[in-house]
């Protein structure tokens, strides 16, 4: 079945006005999609580095946490990359969790008018936000050193 | 023409009667999900030590080798459900989604399978010194 690629298509996601709940919407999708890949590749590197013995595990940590005093231009520049890796996946964690959760609410549901949607919606990004924030100084101040 | 009736005409044409499935599963392992990842967090917050020896005592004990075991192969079904919406959603051409679905179905089993094995062998053979 041949398709007609000048056939009108339907409006999509740039004529539409942005709120927090298209906006919560397509985070899950994102989020959800940055945990899948980056998120659990991450994990299985770090439990399989465990698993692998003391000099595997080594490894991990002068490429992903800290190279040392003694690191090479390569390992500097990859801690920094898996510390925006962490960033990332930790506020995609808590925000595809704060969405998620809401998900369930809306599933049984609850929570459609528009006033409590749009609020929980709004309180998805807000709690995804200071639950990274509160991790990345966790981190910062005990791991790295920087606080 | 037939002769059949109007139900007769279109039955088995419609669902294959699983599209719950997918919508119940992706539920039921997010509910799984929420408890196996607020126990890692809590778990990681609390470990005494990331040197490597305290580490790897750590993740050989029972009471942690169970949970993260469930928790990869919990994680991994809620991404297949989950990234297969999204190939179903964005990959149009027939040729692509069906490469795509297999690839994902690669991507899962063997991540599930080789993170289960890495924690079952450090569980089972205890921490190498």
């Amino acid at each position: 079945m041949a398709k007609n690629p000048n056939r009108p298509l339907s409006p999509h996601l740039q004529v539409y006005r942005w709120s927090p709940q298209m906006a919560v919407s397509i985070f899950h999708r994102a989020t959800g999609f940055v945990l899948a890949t980056a998120g659990m590749m991450t994990l299985l590197w770090w439990l399989s580095a465990i698993g692998g013995g003391a000099e595997s595990y080594a490894t991990f940590v002068k490429y992903v946490v800290s190279a040392g005093t003694d690191g090479s231009g390569v390992q500097i520049a990859s801690n920094w990359f898996f510390r925006l890796v962490a960033l990332a996946v930790t506020f995609s964690f808590f925000q595809h969790l704060a969405s998620g959760l809401r998900h369930l609410v809306l599933d049984i549901g609850a929570g459609y008018e528009l006033k409590t949607n749009r609020t929980w919606a709004s309180v998805a990004f807000v709690a995804a936000f200071f639950a990274t924030a509160f991790v990345a100084l966790f981190v910062a101040s005990r791991f790295i050193g920087v606080l | 023409m037939d002769s059949r009736t109007n139900i007769g005409r279109v039955r088995g044409l419609g669902s294959a009667k699983h599209g719950g499935e997918h919508w119940l599963k992706q539920r039921l392992t997010a509910v799984g999900n929420v408890l196996l990842t607020t126990w890692f967090v809590l778990s990681l917050f609390m470990i005494p030590s990331f040197e490597y020896g305290a580490l790897a005592q750590w993740l050989a004990q029972p009471l942690v080798a169970v949970p993260m075991i469930l928790m990869i192969a919990n994680i991994f079904s809620h991404v297949k459900l989950g990234l297969q919406v999204l190939i179903e959603d964005y990959v149009h051409d027939e040729g692509l989604k069906f490469a795509s679905m297999t690839l994902l179905n690669f991507y899962v089993i063997a991540s599930a399978v080789f993170g289960i094995f890495v924690v079952a062998k450090l569980a089972f053979t205890g921490a190498p010194a």
